[in-house]
């Protein structure tokens, strides 16, 4: 964030054209690059999302699954806020506990 | 695979997107190279749309062109036009549009392997777009120059291009930020140059001001490193071709064409805090 832009979010207007620019064309390249229409990317995540709770209980509204690109390398980055470990099947159960500090785990897969 | 001819080289000169610069780079940087006494040859691959003839005023001057030289109805010589205040420099015209239903990447790679054979530098004028005359053209070349502009619709089908570039393996790539204005990135209203230098993941070779010059010169025919200008846009085309030919030559900064407090205010604004 240039000093421009934290002026303008102070003084609650929008920020500088060329910052908004910058972020679109990101996410535009993100899925350019990538090559996965937007259906499967929805179907990705949903799937990713069901997998990641049957171990733990997560934020569905706060979960968020989307593509990132950096020096021509896209990754897909998930970002899921888990609200409380699940007791695994096998294992004796536990009473449930309120994950300390509500940890974020990123999970990235790289593609070249 | 082009033909390797020993200390020749062929560059692609291509952008995706029409209408950012592309032949205007080529007519300048050919002719910069040329007055460096590197004998320099620019083929028009634009044969739907071709233009560069009228940028480099040599119009009038155009018998044959690369159609009958691939055809074997004339040699390579009787095609090339040659500029008569810069010898160094020849045009290869492009052929007819009817050229591009038969045209193929080998016979692309034929003429710039005969270009190649007596000229130092090749350099390739690309059409437009990422179909067949963008593949036909850069099957020819060694390396390339993507030009594009400080817009979101250029950079992103620069993109493009940077990753059908990558995947032939053709390489270095270099890039020329053509259009630049100072002001309007002072006030953050048009992309920085790092922003479109961290998204394309390439090395700046150049970067061109927006300067009125360049539609004069176009007006006239004569390419503004023919005729020693020295407007903004001159000295960029000359400074690129100097870094084509490994010199080393340091990069304007946008940021310093200003002067004052207004441009010292801009400054400060462009500031990253975090």
């Amino acid at each position: 964030m240039t000093l421009r832009d934290f002026i303008n979010k102070l003084l609650g207007r929008q920020p500088a054209s060329a910052t908004t620019a910058k972020q679109r064309l990101q996410l535009v390249l993100a899925h350019d690059r990538s090559d996965l229409n937007p259906e499967l990317l929805e179907q990705m995540r949903r799937e990713i999302l069901e997998v990641v709770s049957r171990y733990v209980e997560i934020d569905i509204e706060e979960g968020d699954v989307s593509l990132e690109t950096e020096d021509r390398v896209t990754a897909l980055v998930a970002n899921l806020p888990i609200r409380r470990t699940k007791p695994l099947p096998q294992q004796e159960s536990t009473p449930d506990g309120d994950v300390p500090g509500e940890a974020d785990p990123v999970w990235t897969a790289s593609q070249a | 695979m082009p033909v390797t001819t020993s200390g020749s080289r062929s560059i692609l000169i291509c952008s995706g997107k029409g209408g950012v610069g592309k032949t205007t780079l080529t007519a300048n940087l050919g002719i910069a190279l040329a007055r460096q006494g590197m004998r320099t040859a620019v083929l028009d691959a634009d044969f739907g749309l071709r233009n560069l003839d009228l940028l480099l005023g040599l119009e009038n001057r155009i018998v044959y062109t690369a159609q009958e030289v691939l055809s074997g109805n004339c040699r390579l010589d009787q095609a090339l036009v040659k500029h008569k205040l810069e010898p160094n420099l020849a045009l290869l015209p492009a052929g007819n549009p009817r050229m591009l239903e038969w045209l193929k990447p080998e016979d692309m790679q034929t003429i710039v392997g005969m270009l190649r054979e007596s000229f130092d530098i090749v350099l390739i004028d690309c059409p437009a777009g990422i179909e067949d005359g963008f593949k036909n053209a850069a099957g020819a070349a060694e390396e390339a120059i993507v030009i594009t502009t400080p817009e979101v619709s250029a950079v992103r089908d620069a993109d493009r291009v940077i990753g059908l570039l990558n995947t032939r393996g053709i390489k270095p790539i270099q890039l020329v930020l053509n259009r630049v204005r100072p002001k309007m990135m002072a006030n953050q209203e048009m992309l920085a140059v790092d922003d479109v230098t961290d998204i394309l993941a390439l090395p700046l070779l150049g970067l061109v001001l927006e300067d009125e010059q360049v539609i004069v010169s176009t007006n006239r025919g004569e390419p503004l490193t023919l005729n020693g200008s020295g407007s903004p846009a001159a000295q960029a085309y000359n400074n690129i071709a100097r870094r084509v030919c490994g010199e080393d030559v340091p990069l304007i900064d946008p940021a310093k064409v200003r002067r004052g407090l207004r441009a010292k205010l801009g400054r400060l604004m462009q500031t990253k805090i975090f």
